[in-house]
């Protein structure tokens, strides 16, 4: 039974993508929720699952094709696959070494076609002898899968650098030179930037450019939200069914500061600023892959229950790689918290088309003055980088100070003081 | 009255039949519209390629060069011809033969494969509606589901110049000529040009060729093309580059040409001027305003990568879409076009068309330039071998010009092929094929070429691309 393979759909400001990488070949095993597909748009790279366990059928794009949203890229036959069915490792692995990584996958597992048959040009054939690679080991990229010179030169090429020299005949091990990066004086691995990776990479740099972008800072006790959530913890628990965390505490405060200053809520479009009505908060999380922002909407008709429920909602998707595009985009603000990882104080970077981000930091007890007297008090640095073409300094610095009066004070968020 | 169609094409040309004839082949029901008259009014198909261009200018580069080699260059082989004469009226005769058995012979094919050719000038109108005016004004109105753009080119006419049909002409009265002029000028040194210019000029003109532009044949690669020039000029094809036409006047049967160059300003008295400066994609008449195509800046028919045109169900190939100004070109594009209408999916590969300029030494080439690749910051390896090193091209008397091949410095995959010399244009395809199979310089050096053969030098050429050539020094490569 064949099905196809769509390309997701695209949010409304994404015309088209490009097919990046495919992550397996027609023919190939797959079992389900396994990656076959990388997808490439402006803002992120979107993964393509398989439906189920099967085998490719038909790549009907290519990589570097361009594709619409909802686009058919390929066919998926479902039931017994052909070859051997060994779960490919997923490509959320900390390894970055896509490519070699694929190329050992697929000499591991059984390539499309049966021992024997590969076609092979003539230049092809003399540098896989003089090499000792067996020719049904390597992926033919030519006219119907032929395998091209070039082919088999990668193939070399990978079997150096990733250190693995499997292939389904067996060849005595010691005629493939083995590196290991880690071994040996002083190794190198060179290793191609994961197009997630590099998209993040050229947004940033696209951003700092832009943006005239510099950062306020404050601190923060601390002490007052410590001893809410000590007070109310088990309470809130019992009655919402989630934790109460800090992050709600922020959102709220983050929120009310929005409603006073929108300048900070706004954006820039063109040589437009759009004010909006709405507080749409993203919540820097860190998955496997990378930083993701997955975005709480309309924070302002949600209590702090709810915007829990919502972080940890997009935890666990964020985790499972299950973020879609649309949980991504359209924030009007972002929260990003280092101090998880034990930072101190940070310039947090804008997140374009925003013209703000707060920046949360570790909580580190410390000398303070109050009132004369030496006290030690749970201090948070909070760092406010802003757009100043939107911004203007005061409105930054008097935001900053309002989230942090609120926080230091809860009782100002329900009084709205 | 309207009478319904799967497919209608219009235009009989090296596009339009073959997409008409595919189209039939599927399963379609098609018809072809053509509105091509000869001079005694008779309907003929083919086009612009078999009534005008490709064909006839083809059938009188043979026969001038067997008279050339006839008359010049069999003393020196030892075969003694005293008297070799030519007759003009016999040779266009012949050419009109070639060209009737061939537009018959697209008649045949028609009748064969079911296709209703359609007389008349076809136009475009909504929906998918195309309206026929037949000679007699008599119009018609036929529906389909498809419709396919194929109406080609016309030659340029530009101002200083304007055609009379008899002393300033275009490449259409170039191949009718009743006598051999005194002094033929020729505007334009590019293919057409220097096909026509070609011609005469064995035949016994005198032939001067002015090119606007300073380089020669510049899409050319330009180790090829400098060659080619020396060859031509040899032959005594006087080429002019950067010489800018300002007027031509017709004043007691010979035209008085005006332009300027590198020195200056120029005069030339021509008994006949051909302007060969580019073709204009025809759509004169063609699209009601509501048809829902478009064109392009430039005046072509816009189209996809698939050759669709934005109006739906409607289609556009060759000569009046981007692209090469190439026959095959167009009948690529007309077969793709047929199989997507009956629902495959097949591409056409831009990278793999082949060019020939057919002068005698012919000129073929598919792929990059060596600039092109300077241009681009690509790195690259070349090897070229020279029919001069050739026994076959010697045996010939044709031992001049090259084999060239570029191939990707990286990968080794071939990346462009150009032969200047005997029978390019036969020696082109071993490269298409080889591009079209993603074959690297060693996979053509690894192959068997017969011997004695003049492809043999594409094998030389390909090991030459590695410094490894048998049959000529190696040139050290520079780094």
């Amino acid at each position: 039974m064949s099905t196809e393979i769509k390309a997701p759909v695209f949010p409304e400001s994404v015309a088209e993508g490009t097919v990046a990488t495919w992550h397996k070949q027609p023919g190939e095993a797959c079992s389900r929720d396994e990656l076959i597909v990388d997808i490439e748009t402006d803002k992120v790279v979107l993964e393509v699952v398989a439906p189920a366990d099967g085998v490719i059928e038909e790549v009907l794009k290519g990589e570097g094709d361009t594709v619409e949203s909802g686009e058919v890229v390929g066919k998926f036959k479902e039931g017994a696959a052909g070859g051997s069915n060994k779960p490919a490792a997923k490509d959320d692995s900390k390894k970055e070494d896509s490519k070699s990584e694929a190329t050992s996958e697929k000499s591991s597992e059984a390539p499309a076609r049966s021992s024997g048959e590969a076609i092979l040009s003539p230049a092809a054939r003399k540098l896989a002898e003089e090499n000792n690679v067996d020719p049904d080991a390597v992926e033919g990229t030519g006219k119907d899968g032929r395998v091209t010179k070039e082919d088999v030169q990668n193939h070399i090429d990978d079997g150096k650098s990733s250190g693995s020299a499997s292939t389904p005949a067996s060849k005595p091990a010691g005629d493939m030179p083995q590196v290991d990066v880690g071994s040996g004086e002083r190794p190198e691995k060179r290793v191609p930037m994961t197009r997630l990776r590099a998209s993040i990479a050229k947004r940033l740099v696209n951003a700092q450019q832009t943006a005239a972008m510099l950062t306020t800072f404050n601190e923060v006790n601390m002490g007052p939200v410590m001893e809410l959530r000590k007070q109310y913890k088990e309470s809130f628990e019992k009655r919402h069914g989630v934790k109460l965390g800090f992050m709600s505490f922020f959102t709220k405060a983050a929120t009310e500061a929005l409603k006073r200053f929108p300048a900070v809520n706004a954006s820039i479009d063109g040589n437009d600023m759009v004010y909006h009505g709405y507080q749409d908060i993203g919540i820097a999380v860190s998955s496997d892959r990378g930083l993701v922002v997955p975005v709480v909407r309309d924070t302002d008709a949600l209590g702090l229950a709810d915007i829990e429920k919502k972080i940890v909602e997009y935890g666990t998707k964020a985790k499972d790689g299950k973020l879609g595009i649309e949980d991504m985009t359209g924030g009007t603000f972002t929260i990003t918290n280092g101090g998880i990882f034990g930072s101190l104080i940070s310039t947090p970077i804008l997140n374009p088309p925003q013209t703000a981000i707060l920046g949360m930091h570790k909580i580190q007890e410390r000398p303070m003055a109050v009132n004369g007297k030496v006290e030690i008090q749970p201090m948070m640095y909070l760092a406010l980088s802003y757009d100043h073409r939107m911004i203007d300094g005061k409105e930054a610095v008097q935001f900053l100070v309002a989230i942090k009066e609120m926080l230091e004070d809860p009782a100002r968020i329900l009084l709205d003081v | 009255m309207s009478d319904k169609y799967d497919v209608i094409v219009i235009g009989a040309g090296p596009g339009g039949y073959v997409a008409a004839i595919k189209a039939a082949q599927l399963g379609l029901k098609t018809a072809c519209i053509e509105s091509w008259t000869d001079k005694e009014g008779k309907n003929r198909l083919g086009g612009t390629c078999l009534n005008v261009g490709c064909i006839p200018s083809k059938a009188l580069l043979e026969i001038s060069h067997k008279y050339e080699e006839a008359s010049h260059d069999f003393a020196e082989q030892g075969i003694i011809a005293k008297e070799v004469g030519f007759d003009i009226a016999k040779m266009m005769k012949r050419k009109e033969g070639i060209v009737d058995q061939l537009t018959g012979g697209i008649g045949g094919l028609f009748k064969s494969n079911g296709v209703t050719p359609i007389y008349g000038h076809g136009k475009l109108l909504a929906n998918r509606n195309v309206e026929v005016t037949d000679k007699d004004g008599k119009k018609k109105t036929y529906e389909a589901e498809n419709v396919i753009i194929a109406t080609g080119s016309r030659p340029i006419q530009i101002p200083p110049a304007p055609f009379d049909g008899t002393h300033i002409v275009d490449s259409e009265g170039a191949l009718e000529f009743t006598e051999v002029p005194k002094r033929l000028g020729v505007i334009g040194a590019g293919v057409i040009g220097l096909e026509l210019g070609s011609v005469w000029a064995r035949l016994g003109a005198e032939v001067t060729v002015l090119e606007a532009v300073d380089t020669f044949l510049p899409v050319v690669d330009q180790q090829v093309a400098k060659d080619a020039l020396k060859q031509f000029q040899k032959q005594g094809l006087n080429v002019v580059l950067g010489a800018r036409m300002t007027g031509a006047e017709v004043k007691r049967k010979l035209v008085n040409v005006t332009y300027e160059d590198s020195k200056g300003k120029q005069e030339a008295k021509f008994d006949k001027l051909i302007v060969a400066v580019g073709r204009r994609p025809y759509t004169d008449n063609l699209l009601s305003e509501d048809s829902g195509v478009k064109l392009d800046e430039r005046g072509f028919i816009f189209v996809d990568d698939n050759c669709k045109t934005e109006a739906p169900g409607v289609w556009a190939v060759g000569d009046v879409v981007r692209g090469p100004m190439l026959a095959h070109k167009a009948s690529e594009e007309g077969v793709m076009v047929a199989e997507r209408i009956a629902g495959h999916k097949p591409q056409v590969n831009y990278d793999c068309i082949p060019n020939v300029i057919y002068t005698s030494p012919e000129v073929a080439w598919v792929g990059k330039t060596e600039q092109e690749m300077k241009a681009e910051g690509e790195e690259y390896n070349v090897g070229t071998f020279p029919f001069a090193a050739n026994g076959r091209a010697m045996a010939a008397n044709a031992a001049s010009g090259m084999v060239k091949i570029i191939a990707d410095a990286k990968t080794d995959r071939i990346v462009g092929f150009h032969v200047v010399g005997p029978q390019a244009s036969e020696i082109v395809a071993q490269g298409v094929i080889a591009m079209e199979f993603g074959s690297s310089a060693e996979d053509l050096a690894l192959t068997c070429f017969a011997h004695p053969t003049l492809s043999e030098s594409v094998h030389e050429a390909a090991l030459g691309v590695a410094g490894g050539a048998i049959h000529i020094a190696n040139r050290r490569k520079k780094k």
